[in-house]
């Protein structure tokens, strides 16, 4: 049914798309600028990653598990949220630029690729670091004993067991990152623009909302699509991990890097990137405490609006990825990946433009916008909840597979009594960030609302685009407490009374 | 001499004392009941565990405070010995420097270690092309070209068959004559220091008592080594 739902909209933009008339050269410009700033952003997330999480490896200091477990948090943050958070830290009237005042410098401009590429890697130096991290913990503790009890310096380190990790890990993370980054839309929408700073992403939305120019936005759909699945193929090829594992914050025995030197550079990255991290969330909390308290009644509606989608997309995820977690687990396995694989290829731009194509003959698709939103924010999180339930759904059947057959326990009672209980906290997970992910969107909707129609983030970017920055931090802070909120919600849910 | 003086070896939530010298040039084996603290005993003189009390001395010099990888020890582990994308010589050169930067007399050297231990030829393959006990014998090349001391052994052979094991403690039983090395065997099998230990450190109850004769121990258990080995 997924599928369907994709290779449909799909279908229909193939369709729309012969009807169109060719690449223009602001098509082939957006198709460099999309390529440049998904590998700036994916060099530069790993480039920095790699001594982050080479220092998080091997030193231990108070607030390291809660520093590791912040670097998952940038995943359900609202992209909004944390653009506003960069502004407030790097833009024209923020902080860096203040300081920079101080000595009679220019103050930084954050517009354009660097600003574009500046967010991907705020939003995926934590995620790479993540990945990083995982491989200098797969190394077995025998490993470093061996090195050590060889004395091994940092030369022989790097030779002996950094170099080899990296190999093998390394691509792995620069291809997630790169996919990722090719989809992007709020970030480009809002730091981007003109004609030199669009995404093919954001050029498909100006092609459908400017000038609905439907087949010229099928056109770009389609590039696309060939683009984020290529780049999701590769990234499932060589990527082994995936960032979710436990235990990263188990730290291993080292004796390594006892020097001076590595320990204050260690320091310095350790600070510098939990700096990084946390000071767009501070300036985002503080810019929003003023404005929080004086809300328009139009962003308390936004915000109901973004609850009831954040609900429906958090219902039609579990209602599809419950039953598919059990059918990859009964043996399926091309399920799990091919899933995979169309989460990280089909954009929601893409999705949504193919929805509307099809809707658009039928009904008014601006007044779905609430329930088309909510199934395209399901689609989107569906590979992550799969991730998530598949393996402690093939761990469920394993185990109790056999003993309900013999007590003769099939089907519903099956699934009511034995698998609904056993993955109560990986459901909760899941669910969690998905309401998280539903409730932060700025995708779809943006297609899809009318001026009378805004789920929080879109009515923040309004807010921005009105100038009105203080009721924009406002807003933000309110969609960062929704969201983090939703997801302890749920997470806490699920793992409340949760037997192991 | 090895001295372990008046030692407090803490490992996570339990800790192991002891006070006993090994003579050099001795092959000790360390039995005793599973989790009783053999691997910590020698973990702490390879200096991977930390003392919390007492001294540990090497013919009188203070290891205490030193580095894994400054100690006069060498050490093979249950697994993970070799790394599996170096070459078998380029495993064995790390004996000599961690780095790799090996001169010709010292790349002569891996080879004659190699020779010796039985797989001449072998240098360029991989770990992976080898069968157990022929990656047993690389490490074993390694420890014979960092010429160190002390040899600990954490049951490095526990995972090959009672023949295969045997030959490789008569092996390890002959490089350690040839250099003159002390020898510290963790097992958890009495044939093992049967057939090679001349004396027996047992460890039980979070102590370590001092070194023994293995015949007369394994003859005359005392209570906790009978319950040990189920002789009661």
């Amino acid at each position: 049914m997924v599928a369907a739902l994709i290779l449909g909209t799909l279908g229909a933009v193939a369709l729309r798309a012969e009807a169109g008339t060719g690449f223009g050269a602001s098509d082939w410009a957006a198709l460099r600028f999309t390529l440049t700033q998904a590998g700036l952003s994916a060099l530069l997330s790993v480039g920095l990653a790699i001594p982050a999480a080479r220092a998080l490896a091997r030193r231990r200091f108070t607030g390291r598990s809660l520093l590791i477990a912040l670097l998952g948090a940038p995943f359900i943050l609202p992209v909004i949220v944390a653009i506003l958070g960069l502004l407030a830290v790097f833009g024209r009237a923020g902080w860096l630029s203040s300081l920079l005042g101080m000595f009679g410098l220019e103050p930084v401009q954050i517009y354009g690729l660097h600003g574009v590429v500046l967010a991907h890697v705020f939003f995926n130096l934590p995620l790479a670091t993540r990945l990083i991290l995982q491989g200098w913990q797969e190394i077995p503790a025998e490993r470093f004993r061996l090195a050590a009890q060889l004395d091994a310096g940092p030369l022989a380190m790097w030779r002996l067991l950094e170099g080899p990790m990296l190999r093998r890990g390394a691509p792995g993370a620069l291809a997630v990152v790169f996919a990722i980054c090719l989809s992007s839309f709020a970030v480009a929408l809002t730091l981007g623009g003109g004609p030199k700073a669009t995404t093919i992403e954001l050029a498909i939305y100006q092609a459908f909302r400017f000038d609905f120019d439907l087949g010229r936005a099928a056109l770009l759909s389609g590039l696309q699509l060939l683009l984020t699945g290529a780049a999701a193929l590769v990234a499932l090829r060589v990527s082994a991990g995936e960032g979710f594992g436990a235990g990263l914050d188990r730290a291993v025995r080292r004796w390594d890097g006892q020097s001076a030197l590595a320990r204050s550079l260690d320091g310095f990255w350790i600070v510098l990137s939990a700096a990084f991290l946390l000071l767009p969330l501070a300036a985002i909390v503080l810019a929003g405490l003023p404005g929080i308290l004086s809300l328009k009644a139009s962003v308390w509606q936004a915000a109901g609006n973004s609850i009831l989608v954040a609900a429906l997309s958090t219902v039609i995820l579990l209602g599809l990825a419950l039953p598919m977690a059990a059918a990859a687990a009964a043996g399926r396995a091309g399920l799990t990946e091919l899933s995979g694989i169309l989460g990280l290829a089909a954009s929601p731009l893409v999705i949504g433009t193919g929805l509307f194509i099809l809707i658009y003959p039928i009904a008014d698709p601006f007044a779905l916008a609430l329930p088309v939103t909510a199934l395209v924010n399901a689609v989107m999180a569906l590979p992550f909840a799969m991730r998530i339930l598949v393996p402690r759904a093939r761990e469920v059947l394993g185990r109790y597979g056999r003993l309900s057959l013999s007590l003769d326990m099939q089907g519903w009672a099956f699934v009511r009594r034995v698998y609904l209980p056993r993955m109560r906290a990986q459901t909760g997970f899941a669910a969690g960030l998905a309401a998280a992910l539903s409730m932060g969107d700025l995708g779809v909707v943006a297609l899809f609302a009318d001026p009378d129609f805004a789920t929080l983030p879109l009515q923040i970017y309004r807010l921005m685009g009105a100038y009105r920055m203080e009721a924009a931090a406002g807003a933000a802070l309110l969609l960062l407490l929704l969201s983090m909120g939703a997801f302890w919600i749920l997470d806490r849910g699920g793992r409340w009374h949760a037997e192991a | 001499m090895l001295r372990l003086e008046n030692c407090r070896i803490m490992n996570g939530d339990y800790a192991v004392e002891a006070d006993l010298e090994i003579a050099a040039g001795a092959c000790v084996a360390v039995i005793g009941p599973s989790g009783a603290g053999k691997s910590t005993l020698v973990e702490a003189v390879a200096g991977f565990l930390p003392v919390t009390r007492g001294r540990i001395l090497w013919n009188g010099a203070d290891l205490t405070s030193q580095p894994p990888g400054k100690r006069p020890v060498a050490m093979l582990f249950q697994d993970g010995n070799l790394f599996p994308h170096l070459t078998v010589a380029q495993n064995v050169a790390l004996g000599l420097h961690a780095n790799l930067r090996l001169s010709e007399a010292e790349w002569s050297q891996v080879g004659a270690a190699l020779e010796r231990v039985g797989l001449g030829g072998m240098g360029t393959r991989k770990p992976a092309a080898l069968s157990g006990g022929q990656q047993s014998r690389v490490a074993l090349a390694r420890v014979l070209v960092q010429g160190r001391d002390i040899l600990l052994l954490d049951e490095p052979f526990a995972a090959l068959g009672p023949a295969l094991k045997a030959e490789m403690l008569d092996l390890v039983s002959d490089l350690a004559r040839e250099s003159g090395a002390t020898v510290l065997m963790v097992s958890h099998d009495p044939n093992d220091a049967r057939r090679i230990a001349d004396q027996v450190v047992l460890v039980a109850e979070g102590r370590a008592h001092p070194p023994q004769a293995t015949a007369e121990l394994l003859d005359n258990p005392p209570p906790a080594l009978q319950a040990y080995l189920g002789t009661a």
